[in-house]
């Protein structure tokens, strides 16, 4: 649990204990302890020092946030420590160096620790030979059909192979086989004459989730890895599995012969699907949306993200979307919609206006319907999603975007409570114009008859619903995936998103028709890009103080909520 | 500087020596082999290793030799391949073992330069740059060919059986006494 809850190391923790260590000749300062697969102190091992020192060393069973197995043999590296006299004291050189008792046995990087003085060899003759050896016995029995596997392109088998191993072949014996297209669970293939059997996969959903579902059966050659039987492998957390097994042999449902990975082009997102935020890399080609697969982030998710969130981007692609600018049924163009809206708005007295924001929507957006709101003194509020968390990453609250509609003043700590007041207020004719963005609000107490009776409602959204249907100005928005911003999560961390597709239509992200409006209605300019309308954000919303755009970098930034 | 003309002789001013001469060279191959072909009635040998258009090929067993790995889609300098795969729901491969045939498989023949790196980079050898040179169409979606048409014109090749030899292989160990 706590491995993907790490947090940033608090400000003024002691002093680090380090030990100096040499990799291959070059001589670095390492600390004593490095967090472990759960984030706790434990002490350094080879194949931390290597990294920190910028040597790759090749590995398939060692994940750092996977408890340590030791089974693959592929870090084996040579190392020698500073020798010892009798007399306990170091045995020096003639120049005054202490003198290196190479081990006689090489060591596996990943499970042994390192001592001060240790000298690690990570490219000699030796380790050349090892590696080569290692990966002509994992590929026996290997059955080479990278033509029809999806993880050729991102095979650690296939890489390991070009940069270590043996041009040839020398197997002349027929391979062990073993089964094909297994149904592990719901979303996931096994192909066991692939897999190498690093375990990953078991200690994963052993140690991460929780859910002891996989092992490996019978012995030598022809050990398998194999669900529990009767059971199916359908925890929500089961495609990590996908990412972590370092070959084919764990495959996604889903992603099965649909594209090879080397086309995708990766753009890195947030996921939308809960307030937790996971940092993500979409994989699309062609303006088509391919995968999602989690980014590396120590902060919100580290490596994983759940089986929902990930399967969650088909609607993206729906044949319905809405991609015209409809002015009451009629299709129109921006200018015309915008322009009418805003003459509306601007004669709308004070306080017959309500904004209904959708907590989906992202920091920019929220910021300018609260400028849109101060400016016609309207009432606003947003919905709440609660749906069930658990204890690893997916969170109760399924918007994705609570704190950013908290905290640009949307709405209340407790969301939704001004809904009733804005159904009671369209009743009662006082709300003349509702402005509603990416929710459906008939399933939220404004049923079509509430809806029936405004003289202006302006609807944003995606997809079509029964609030689209009312709509007297439908704008076609995008999908997180169309457009650039930030999210706030539920801890608080604000995380920006980049733009992996083009939307359909003449569908257009929100913050660029909202700036449009803003500007019709107040005449006040401002920025046109997301970087600029981020950053005068950030100078007007107190919680954002500080921030900029280019300072949320990759990860993003915490704030205080 | 200036080159002054040599003014011509009474020979040369004649012009007929130079005239005859003319008709000489012209006579003489008049009467001898002719090089120029009858195109398009009468048609050139085509040389082996000669690079004309890729086709895909079937195997010996008439199945799709094709996988659809998108190597060739992928080293296509000009970008005229342009494959679908399956996906997870598609119709299985036509051959047993391999799990994976291309749902569709277009080359544009207006877009390909011939350079035979599709034929070099197939892992299956399922596609071959052919003899075929001379390729017309009235519209640009006719250039395009698809799956059954390349399969039509490649016709068979008889290779290495690789998925077929693995399934003979995996069989045979169904009777091995460790069971799975």
């Amino acid at each position: 649990m706590s491995a993907t809850r790490t947090t940033e190391p608090r400000p003024g923790t002691t002093t680090v204990e380090t030990i100096t260590v040499k990799v291959d000749g070059r001589e670095i300062v390492v600390p004593r302890f490095s967090p472990d697969w759960r984030g706790r102190p434990a002490p350094t091992t080879m194949i931390q020092a290597c990294k920190l020192a910028g040597v790759e060393v090749p590995h398939y069973c060692y994940h750092p946030k996977l408890p340590v197995a030791g089974n693959c043999r592929m870090c084996l590296v040579e190392f020698g420590t500073p020798a010892v006299g009798p007399d306990r004291k170091p045995i020096l050189n003639p120049d005054g160096t202490p003198r290196i008792a190479k081990s006689p046995r090489p060591a596996i990087a990943c499970a042994t620790p390192v001592s001060p003085g240790m000298e690690i060899y990570t490219n000699t003759p030796g380790v050349k030979t090892m590696r080569e050896s290692v990966l002509e016995f994992l590929l026996i029995n290997h059955p080479l059909d990278c033509p029809i596997c999806d993880q050729a392109g991102e095979c650690k088998l296939q890489e390991y192979a070009l940069d270590y191993g043996q041009s040839a072949s020398r197997f002349v014996e027929p391979k062990v086989h073993k089964p094909k297209a297994v149904d592990l669970g719901p979303r996931i293939v096994l192909d066991a004459e692939r897999c190498i059997l690093c375990t990953r996969c078991i200690r994963f959903t052993r140690d991460i989730v929780g859910d002891d579902a996989l092992g490996i059966v019978n012995r030598g050659s022809y050990s398998t890895l194999t669900g529990y039987p009767g059971r199916a492998f359908d925890n929500n957390y089961t495609l990590n599995t996908v990412d972590i097994c370092p070959v084919g042999a764990l495959t996604s449902k889903d992603f099965r012969f649909r594209m090879r990975v080397w086309f995708l082009k990766e753009t890195k997102s947030l996921c939308p699907s809960c307030g937790t935020g996971c940092n993500i890399l979409i994989g699309s080609r062609e303006n088509r949306i391919y995968r999602f697969t989690p980014r590396d982030n120590d902060a919100v998710n580290g490596p994983w993200m759940c089986d929902f969130g990930r399967l969650n981007y088909k609607w993206i692609h729906r044949e319905d979307r809405l991609r015209h600018v409809l002015v009451r049924g009629q299709k129109s163009s921006w200018t015309v919609a915008l322009r009418e809206i805003a003459e509306r708005l601007t004669r709308a007295p004070r306080g017959s206006v309500a904004i209904i924001a959708s907590a989906r929507q992202t920091n920019e957006e929220l910021w300018l319907l609260s400028k849109l709101k101060a400016q016609c003194g309207a009432l606003s509020d947003s919905i709440p999603r609660i749906g069930e968390g658990d204890a690893l990453l997916v969170s109760a609250d399924q918007n994705p975007n609570t704190n950013g509609a908290r905290l640009t003043g949307i709405c209340f700590t407790e969301m939704g409570i001004h809904l009733p007041q804005i159904a009671d207020g369209i009743a009662r004719g006082q709300i003349r114009t509702l402005i509603v963005f990416g929710e459906d609000v008939t399933r939220h107490g404004i049923g079509p008859e509430l809806l029936g009776q405004l003289e202006t409602l302006v609807v944003s959204d995606v997809l079509p619903n029964a609030t689209t249907q009312a709509a007297h100005y439908l704008l076609p928005g995008c999908a997180p995936a169309e457009k650039r911003g930030t999210f706030t999560n539920v801890k608080g961390r604000v995380q920006r998103f980049a733009r992996a597709i083009e939307p359909p239509g003449d569908a257009r992200p929100e913050w660029e028709f909202l700036h449009e409006l803003l500007y019709n209605v107040t005449g006040r300019n401002g920025f046109v890009t997301i970087e600029g309308l981020f950053n005068e954000m950030a100078k007007d919303v107190p919680a954002f103080a500080g921030l900029t755009w280019a300072g949320l970098g990759d990860t993003g930034v915490t704030v205080s909520i | 500087m200036i080159v002054n003309r040599k003014p011509l002789n009474f020979w040369e001013r004649l012009y007929l020596p130079a005239v005859l001469g003319g008709f000489k060279v012209t006579l003489r191959h008049f009467f001898k082999k002719k090089v120029t072909m009858q195109y398009p009635e009468e048609r050139w040998v085509v040389p082996e290793g000669y690079r004309g258009a890729p086709y895909l090929v079937r195997d010996q067993d008439g199945n799709t030799k094709c996988v659809s790995c998108q190597l060739c889609e992928f080293i296509c300098p000009p970008k005229a391949i342009k494959i679908t795969p399956p996906g997870p729901d598609g119709p299985p491969a036509d051959r047993p073992n391999a799990e994976k045939a291309p749902l569709e498989f277009e080359i544009n023949m207006l877009r390909c330069i011939f350079c035979g790196l599709c034929q070099e980079v197939c892992p299956e050898e399922a596609i071959f740059l052919m003899k075929d040179y001379s390729l017309t169409g009235t519209t640009r979606e006719e250039m395009i060919y698809n799956k059954e048409k390349l399969l039509a014109l490649g016709g068979t090749h008889a290779g290495i059986q690789k998925w077929k030899h693995k399934l003979e292989e995996a069989r045979a160990q169904e009777t091995f006494p460790v069971q799975t």
